[in-house]
């Protein structure tokens, strides 16, 4: 196990969103996890990521207590891509994915050909390149996200989280960067944990679905035990059918109606 | 990625990145400033000739040795000190609140050093009661750093909660400069008038009858902060980020922020001990060599050269522009700062 959340209590000052939930995640996978909004998913990945301390319970990062690690040494494994990152003014993306490189370097060493290498890797991988030097804010939704996943990539780690790496972007460009991690997973045996509200772009990249309601894992497992018509209804509180997805053969969500409607 | 304007240096195992630009800055602020010296040696109530002034300076016996070793060098140098203190200050504090118009003023460090110089210049009594003397010399520096200090942990405390967010921190930082503001000006309306006159001339910035007892410890100081907070540059670079990339690129969030804001309050408690409450300096330097250096944040080191030629300028407009009357060079500064705010806000707007 990469990472293994045991019993973890999460929250916000005295609200707890997530209270006792046990969650591992397998080397070399790429895992997502879908649930309603609020259902707790990106408190979930902010504690995996050590974005934010457990209340009780414990995150284990490679077997050791991920808030007893330095988050330095956190940082040279574990790469984390927030929700909706903001990033200073007129910033170009060649900055931006250079920033990627801070846990490699000290006062002393703060721009060794490695740092080099890495960033022009990350670039290349990320497709930017010939964008290097443009301001972050002139880029489209979709180059902008790219280049935040190029300062994760950048960091040369090969667990990567990401939290809602698609949001605010067209089909086209969901598509984009759902390729750009898959290629990441197979090219380099990454292993990637993202949150996703597409349930059937989620089940098409992912390897591991974990279905969460209120703050609980409902099912976790295959993209084909999770996504039933039953969890549908359970967890979205959805009246769905599920058909295969004709192009890559993975669940495909055809909504009804909510619950909710039938009264 | 190394850019047109970015040179990398590797010795070794060792590397550093050099903005050539920041450089150009750095150097051509620090030319100004040994010209702008020069000039306050010279200019005055009695005007010199450079060769008097280079006797003045090595020979102890040429009749300029006092004015210049003992009148117009201290004088220049502790402006030069205290503008390149001010300025650091302010573009740790700019960076670190991702906002230009921060400045030391909202931590608390100039608000709370003139209520207690005011404080204590009231409650000393009258000018002719023999303690005032003493409080010129001694007292006033030292009341100064303690009020400073203590102003700064009133709006930190108060800032903290789980965390300091840089939002909250200058909102507490606005309002408790509003209530030591008035708490000084309530003070001034007690006092005696003799007594409140001199303390209006502390408040405002002066760097008049300042000697080596001022530069000295100034000079320390800034020994010893510029290196750290020079070392906390990357720190403070990744800062300027969302606080969950901050932690995600392995940064000890609070405890940089909490360090880098340390050394601001110190720079800022020392240079008002020198000059008092020098206005805009802090404020108008950092945005300054931002412009010029074109960076993203701040430049530490230009923020400096360009708080010390500020300063220089300032006090050199100060002391003669309507001589014999001599103005505090905080005026001049706000004089000349407030229009650049003005300027800022305005651009800010579109």
């Amino acid at each position: 196990m990469r990472l293994q959340a045991s019993g973890v209590k999460l929250g916000y000052g005295d609200r707890l969103i997530v209270d006792g939930l046990d969650l591992g995640i397998e080397a070399g996978t790429v895992t997502t996890i879908i649930g309603p909004n609020g259902c707790g998913k990106s408190t979930l990945l902010r504690a995996l990521g050590r974005l934010l301390k457990p209340q009780g319970g414990e995150v284990l990062l490679d077997g050791k207590r991920i808030d007893k690690t330095p988050t330095r040494e956190v940082a040279k494994v574990l790469g984390m891509l927030p929700q909706a990152p903001t990033a200073p003014e007129g910033l170009t993306v060649a900055d931006l994915v250079a920033r990627g490189r801070h846990p490699h370097q000290t006062w002393y060493r703060q721009w060794s050909s490695d740092d080099e290498g890495a960033v022009a890797a990350a670039l290349d991988m990320t497709g930017l390149a010939d964008l290097a030097e443009r301001p972050l804010d002139e880029l489209s939704g979709g180059q902008r996200q790219r280049a935040w996943i190029s300062m994760a990539l950048a960091q040369g780690t090969d667990l990567l989280l990401l939290d809602e790496p698609t949001t605010f972007l067209d089909l086209a460009h969901q598509v984009e960067v759902l390729e750009l991690v898959r290629h990441l997973h197979q090219e380099a045996g990454r292993t990637v944990v993202m949150v996703l509200h597409d349930l059937n772009l989620a089940a098409r990249y992912a390897d591991r679905l974990v279905a969460m309601r209120a703050g609980k894992v409902i099912s976790s497992g295959t993209p084909h035990e999770v996504l039933t018509e039953g969890l549908l209804r359970e967890v979205f509180e959805l009246d769905a059918k599920v058909i295969a997805d004709p192009v890559a053969g993975t669940p495909l969500v055809i909504p009804i109606a909510p619950l909710s409607a039938r009264g | 990625m190394t850019t047109l304007t970015t040179r990398s240096l590797r010795v070794g195992r060792m590397s550093w990145q050099i903005r050539l630009r920041s450089v150009t800055v750095a150097l051509t602020g620090l030319v100004l400033l040994a010209l702008l010296m020069v000039l306050s040696m010279r200019i005055g109530d009695i005007d010199m000739s450079l060769a008097e002034v280079v006797a003045g300076t090595f020979d102890v016996n040429s009749p300029a040795h006092f004015v210049i070793m003992e009148l117009r060098l201290p004088r220049a140098l502790t402006g030069a000190l205290v503008g390149a203190a001010l300025a650091l200050s302010g573009a740790i504090i700019q960076s670190i609140a991702r906002n230009p118009l921060a400045s030391p003023e909202i931590l608390g460090v100039t608000t709370g050093a003139s209520v207690a110089v005011v404080a204590g210049v009231v409650a000393s009594g009258s000018v002719n009661s023999g303690v005032s003397g003493l409080l010129a010399t001694l007292g006033i520096p030292a009341l100064a750093l303690l009020g400073g200090l203590l102003g700064a942990a009133v709006v930190y405390g108060l800032a903290w909660r789980r965390g300091l967010d840089g939002y909250r921190l200058v909102l507490v930082g606005i309002g408790v400069a509003a209530v030591f503001t008035n708490v000084k000006f309530w003070l001034l309306t007690i006092g005696d008038v003799n007594d409140t006159g001199r303390a209006m001339v502390w408040i405002s910035g002066s760097l008049n009858g300042r000697g080596w007892e001022h530069v000295t410890p100034t000079a320390l100081a800034l020994a010893v902060l510029v290196p750290v907070t020079l070392l906390g540059t990357r720190s403070l670079d990744a800062l300027r980020f969302g606080d969950d990339t901050v932690t995600a690129l392995g940064v000890r969030m609070n405890l940089a922020r909490a360090l880098m804001i340390l050394a601001a309050v110190l720079l800022a408690a020392v240079a008002t001990a020198s000059a008092g409450p020098i206005a805009f300096v802090a404020l108008a330097a950092p945005q300054i060599a931002l412009r010029l250096a074109r960076s993203g944040q701040p430049p530490l080191l230009c923020s400096a050269v360009i708080g010390a030629v500020l300063t220089t300028g300032a006090d050199l407009i100060a002391r003669t522009a309507f001589s014999p009357i001599e103005l505090p060079v905080g005026i001049v500064t706000a004089v000349l700062g407030a229009p650049y705010l003005i300027h800022l806000i305005w651009r800010s707007r579109k």
